[in-house]
């Protein structure tokens, strides 16, 4: 589904890359795990992929299509769910949807409908019609991943979809993450809660500086890992334990 | 095609651009602090620009400036000065005894203008007058003892003016013009006056006329055979409903910058939407905000100055084409506004820089100083000017009362200048974010 091939990308001005010669697959229906520290590279790589970043060097494609040769077809393929919340303030949460999904072409009923629906499932239906900007964070966060799924996505990118959000929102969002995936979503996400992508993805890979320095399935990188218990132990044997602090 | 590769269908983009209208209206609505803004400020600022300028438009001037007036002559030229000073409607004169006093009263911004009078002004004046008269008889040779008459020396008398340093190069002037003329006719009256004397004549039954042979007139254009009179309205209500318009660069530009910061331009970016769509919602709801903008100043003008006492506009027969002026300048305005936000990183960047680029715009384009006094290089600099253009044909259509094909090239500028905008625009977006 995703064959990326020595994509790097060094910021202008930056001494180091922030992804360095990278290459990744991902096949269809798997919920692959970005993981790393802070300024590894985990939502360089997304943005990379989503077509916000230029890459440096290196390509990649999305069931067999570039960027560059079929933007228009692979934004329609590719869905994506930002760190940052990405939504009107001052327009309700169906009004936020209604936009969105419009400009994905889905309109009349069929976008009514599935926007009613999402906002059920998400728990949100009593607040459709509430500005966002009175929405608490995990209500936000559901509001964005609506707006990153509602034209069904064959490929789903996540930043982060669960930071800062209460325990009940998490539930839901994981929750309705792996029935999408059921459904035959492919899903790459970024995530800093270890032990949330221990159970949820199906693979992961470990960045650091730019690189990927382990990827496999986590049952099998916690068994590989001498004396690792969970992945957060993986993880801080293959990342060390030093702070890494970055502005 | 800028963003893709396989063409849009027709219908797709029209739904898109639908949907961004729709929800840029919201996004305006939901604000109504900056819509307070957006149409209120812009009537304020008509209403007291014109109120301000409307006594300089007035033909008969109802407004009276005191001037102090020192009198050193008291003969008959002060008399002269005073009546006619009097009598011009334009000032009221307040007499004061010394020259020191009246001096301080001017230079510390009391009162605008200070007159004095010098001593024996008018003996003076009657002896020059007398040398000149009878000189100029004597070698006519009907002077009956020209030898009897010695010739002295008669110094010159200046009348002394005091202006307020805070007063302005243009009242100055027109003030020094008004009593130079005065003193003028003053003159010309009293060598009248002393050939009639001298001629042996009945001073009672004038043999000259001191009244000016060659008048002027200014013709005015004219409508339905009755002329069109320029006046304080139909020169602000144009310009400053222009300067408004192009004000709406300041909202639309942070209206973009918003959209950068808050992650909504980031998240229309991995959509299949192109960027022309996304600012051609913003266009379509800004361009109706100019448009009403421009409706309630023209109400204002209609309906609101008459009734604080200003004169009136007049729109009789000329809506459609007032219409389409604001309407293309609305476009320029819109495209600059666009252009800016799409450069522009933060509102801190965009609010002052927009807000006096408008301001450059409008001293170039003649809102504040007429094109014809500017230097010359400025003159040339002005014709790009976008406000100009509009400005220019608002006149041709309020005061110069022409036909469409007048105003034809100056609403194909402001188109152009809307398309080269919008297309900087977009090339600048799509060099940003090319993937």
């Amino acid at each position: 589904m995703i064959q990326i091939n020595q994509l790097s990308k060094k910021y202008k001005g930056a001494e180091e890359y922030a992804v360095k010669n990278l290459n990744l697959k991902v096949e269809e229906g798997e919920i692959y795990g970005l993981l790393g520290p802070n300024g590894a590279g985990k939502t360089t790589l997304i943005s990379m992929l989503t077509s916000l970043l230029k890459p440096t060097s290196g390509s990649f494609t999305i069931n067999g299509l570039n960027f560059k040769e079929h933007k228009n077809q692979l934004k329609q393929l590719i869905g994506i769910v930002p760190q940052e919340y990405a939504l009107y303030p001052t327009l309700t949460a169906f009004e936020n949807l209604q936009y969105f999904g419009s400009m994905y072409g889905i309109k009349g009923e069929t976008l009514r409908k599935s926007i009613n629906e999402h906002l059920e499932i998400m728990g949100l239906s009593k607040f459709a019609n509430k500005k966002t900007a009175t929405f608490s964070g995990g209500m936000k966060r559901r509001v964005n991943l609506i707006a990153g799924i509602l034209h069904q996505p064959k490929v789903l990118f996540l930043d982060e979809p669960t930071v800062g959000v209460d325990v009940q929102s998490k539930n839901v969002i994981i929750d309705h993450l792996k029935f999408l995936n059921k459904q035959g979503t492919t899903i790459v996400y970024t995530s800093h809660h270890l032990n949330e992508a221990e159970f949820f993805c199906t693979h992961v890979a470990i960045i650091d500086n730019g690189e990927i320095i382990v990827k496999g399935i986590p049952s099998e990188l916690i068994k590989n890992q001498t004396g690792a218990n969970n992945l957060e132990d993986v993880f801080l044997a293959q990342t060390g334990k030093a702070l890494r602090d970055y502005a | 095609m800028y963003f893709w590769h396989k063409p849009e269908k027709p219908f797709a983009i029209m739904h898109k651009l639908w949907a961004s209208t729709y929800k840029e209206m919201l996004l305006l609505i939901r604000d109504l602090g900056g819509i307070a803004i957006l149409f209120i400020m812009p009537m304020l600022l008509l209403i007291v620009i014109t109120l301000v300028q409307d006594s300089t438009f007035k033909t008969i001037n109802d407004i009276k400036i005191p001037v102090l007036l020192v009198d050193n002559d008291k003969g008959e030229v002060s008399k002269n000065i005073i009546e006619n000073l009097s009598e011009s409607n334009s000032f009221e004169i307040l007499q004061k005894s010394s020259e020191e006093e009246a001096k301080e009263a001017v230079f510390s911004g009391e009162y605008q203008l200070a007159i004095v009078i010098p001593e024996n002004l008018s003996a003076s004046l009657q002896k020059k007058v007398d040398q000149n008269v009878e000189g100029i008889l004597s070698k006519f040779g009907l002077e009956e003892d020209s030898l009897t008459v010695a010739k002295v020396v008669i110094p010159q008398k200046e009348v002394r003016l005091y202006f307020d340093p805070a007063t302005q190069v243009s009242f100055k002037s027109s003030v020094k013009n008004g009593i130079d003329k005065m003193i003028s006719k003053i003159e010309t009256q009293s060598i009248y006056k002393a050939f009639q004397t001298e001629l042996g004549e009945d001073g009672a039954e004038p043999i000259f006329d001191t009244e000016n042979f060659i008048s002027f007139k200014e013709i005015l254009p004219t409508k339905n055979n009755a002329e069109i009179i320029p006046n304080s309205a139909q020169h602000n209500v144009p310009a400053w409903t222009l300067f408004a318009i192009f004000f709406i660069i300041v909202p639309l530009s942070i209206n973009l910058v918003k959209e950068k910061n808050q992650g909504t331009f980031v998240r229309l970016r991995t959509n299949p939407v192109n960027y022309a769509t996304v600012l051609g919602g913003k266009t379509i709801v800004y361009l109706g905000v100019c448009l009403i903008q421009f409706t309630l100043m023209l109400l204002v003008g209609i309906y609101l100055f008459p009734a604080i006492g200003l004169p009136g506009v007049d729109v009789s027969g000329k809506l459609p084409m007032l219409y389409v002026v604001a309407f293309f300048s609305g476009l320029a305005a819109i495209g600059l506004g666009l252009l800016l936000g799409t450069i522009t990183k933060t509102q801190e960047q965009s609010a002052p820089f927009g807000a006096t680029l408008v301001v450059i715009l409008a001293a170039l384009g003649g809102v504040w100083v007429p094109v014809f006094v500017m230097p010359k290089f400025m003159q040339s600099i002005s014709k790009i000017s976008p406000m100009n253009w509009g400005l220019e044909a608002f006149y041709d259509v309020f005061l110069r009362n022409v036909g469409f094909a007048k105003i034809l090239p100056e609403i194909s500028l402001l188109l152009l200048f809307f398309l080269v905008t919008i297309k900087i625009a977009i090339i600048y977006n799509q060099k940003k974010n090319a993937v």
